[in-house]
């Protein structure tokens, strides 16, 4: 065997493991630093900012001068808790309601005819190709209080005055629910179609009612791709911004919206940080999860 | 599975389901040809917003901006991505892997206001004006991840031999890659490339964390018009972003499917 060093192989894995690592792994590390910096009235502003050019000494007092001052005011204030807590819980519900329309959706696309399912898949693929921003405008015309939807109910006499949706909650799980069903569609959809038959038939010769057997059978089958598909959806709701600000108003604060108004509005930088890294490492388990699943489903095909 | 036909249930879910996701924008498409100013209230055909679209300086500009990072964030995006997805499937075990497969799988999920925080507060860091190139690199990190699980799952899925008969051949392992691996993945790495592309045109959030003074993108214009208020010129400029974005991903998908039944 060749114990040459591989030059080429080395420089395969450098080039995007270099470029992920300055452009992925050491922004977090900044995020870090700047969270334990002092919000200053000066550009960039905050402070320390480290001075190589003073050696060691100059390292040394910017270390002294980092502390948990931003951590302590996101305690102190209850904006910031409350937007956790608003934004667990409005990922959470927006996950349970997306895998309630997804499933059977998934399900039925699994179970359709051979020369449909291509012309389906792709148009669940096609929303998600469109412009996120865009499909969570069209709800605005949808939902507001002169809007499509409740001009269609009343004159259909079903209700005599508008609905408030748009500027609730309600607005802001349907936008999560509209824009991230295909994220759970698509990983269940394929772990439905792998689903071996003959367990179901079995189940089925065996006298399981076709009910008992969905709920014995598949439905446990199909676990990994729920799991996957709901992960695909939670994560990236926690830290909403756009669907929250266009669709939630002011009154639905969540955290996404809470560390935008912080770096843009208040140009706090060391709080928009120390949000960021809060946010970060409640999502580090469900991150690290996600990544197990994939690793192993690449594997599995491997 | 042998079915032919749909069941009733099937059949009621997926229509639901399906006109659930393609109403709103349906209406959006209808509204933007609509002669009164009012958004929600059909005031007769008319094609007037597309024609003052085309003459609004400011989103001529922005969709200028929008164009240039797209293509070349796209086109690097696909180079590194494809490295990694060689890298996630061809090469084996090294050190550091585990790190590299999960700074690969993260972005895919990491809330945008993150991913945008960070990679600004890295470009000032190191001093890095912000404009044209930062939102360039930013979504170049983002989108080649995507490009990854596309190119690496159609590398898991042909038939290895075909490389090693290429390689017991004589060949080179590069000369193997761009003349057995390469054309046999490259619907892959097309479908790659329009999904960095789309993903860098959609992008609001990294784009207004990274941008500067004179780099307006296209969702940044869209977003402080829409914040002050619903706007037929934005449902005209929509309804052109989807139909060239569907138009793309049909033609892309129908060539993939040429491509990948000439191999098999």
């Amino acid at each position: 065997m060749q114990r040459q060093f591989d030059w080429g192989r080395f420089l395969l894995i450098a080039i995007p493991f270099l470029w992920l690592l300055i452009f992925f792994l050491l922004p977090f590390a900044i995020v870090v630093k700047i969270s334990l910096s002092d919000t200053a009235n000066a550009l960039p502003p905050y402070v320390p900012t480290l001075n190589l050019s003073e050696g060691l000494s100059g390292i040394t007092s910017f270390f002294s001068q980092l502390d948990f001052e931003s951590f302590a005011w996101l305690l102190d204030d209850k904006i910031y808790f409350l937007s956790y807590l608003n934004s667990l819980k409005i990922a959470f519900i927006s996950t349970l309601l997306t895998l309630l329309i997804g499933y059977p959706m998934a399900y039925g696309l699994a179970k359709s005819p051979q020369r449909w399912r291509t012309i389906l898949l792709m148009l669940v693929i096609l929303p998600f190709w469109t412009s996120f921003l865009i499909r969570v405008y069209a709800w605005i015309g949808i939902l507001k209080p002169e809007g499509l939807l409740n001009m269609g109910l009343m004159g259909l006499g079903l209700i005599d005055n508008p609905l408030a949706i748009i500027n609730t909650p309600t607005a802001v799980y349907i936008g999560i629910v509209y824009s991230y069903l295909p994220f759970l569609v698509l990983p269940l959809y394929a772990t439905l179609e792998k689903l071996d038959q003959t367990l179901i038939e079995a189940a089925l010769d065996l006298g399981c009612s076709p009910i008992k057997a969905f709920w014995q059978v598949t439905f446990p089958l199909s676990l990994p791709g729920v799991v996957a598909g709901c992960f695909l959806v939670f994560i990236p709701a926690m830290g909403e911004f756009v669907i929250p600000d266009l669709l939630g108003g002011s009154d639905t604060i969540m955290i996404g919206k809470t560390l935008w108004s912080e770096f843009f509005g208040n140009r706090d930088w060391p709080i928009a940080s120390a949000v960021a890294v809060v946010l970060l490492l409640s999502l580090v388990i469900p991150i690290v999860i996600f990544q197990r699943i994939q690793e192993r489903q690449r594997e599995d095909n491997a | 599975m042998n079915v032919t036909r749909f069941s009733w249930f099937n059949l009621t879910s997926l229509m639901l389901a399906f006109s659930f996701l393609y109403l709103p924008i349906l209406l959006l498409i209808l509204f933007s040809f609509n002669a009164s100013k009012l958004v929600t209230v059909w005031g007769g055909f008319s094609t007037k917003w597309y024609v003052s679209l085309f003459q609004n300086e400011m989103f001529m500009q922005a969709a200028w901006v929008t164009l240039k990072v797209a293509v070349v964030s796209a086109t690097l995006a696909t180079i590194l991505g494809t490295m990694a997805a060689i890298v996630l499937t061809r090469v084996g075990r090294f050190r550091g892997r585990l790190i590299f497969s999960g700074m690969i799988y993260s972005p895919l999920v990491m809330p945008e206001v993150i991913t945008g925080l960070a990679l600004l507060l890295l470009f000032v860091a190191i001093g890095l004006d912000r404009g044209y190139w930062t939102i360039t690199l930013a979504h170049t990190t983002l989108t080649m991840c995507f490009v990854t699980v596309v190119v690496s799952s159609r590398l898991v899925s042909f038939d290895k031999s075909l490389e090693e008969a290429a390689l017991d051949l004589g060949c080179t392992k590069l000369s193997a890659f761009f003349q057995v691996t390469l054309p046999i993945i490259m619907p892959a790495i097309i479908a790659g490339w329009l999904l960095a592309f789309t993903l860098s045109l959609d992008d609001l959030v990294i784009a207004s964390f990274t941008s500067g003074p004179g780099s307006t993108t296209l969702p940044m214009k869209i977003y402080s018009q829409v914040r002050l208020g619903l706007n037929p010129e934005i449902n005209a400029l929509s309804t052109l972003l989807i139909l060239l974005v569907s138009v793309g991903v049909v033609i892309a998908s129908l060539v993939s499917r040429r491509a990948e039944e000439q191999t098999n």
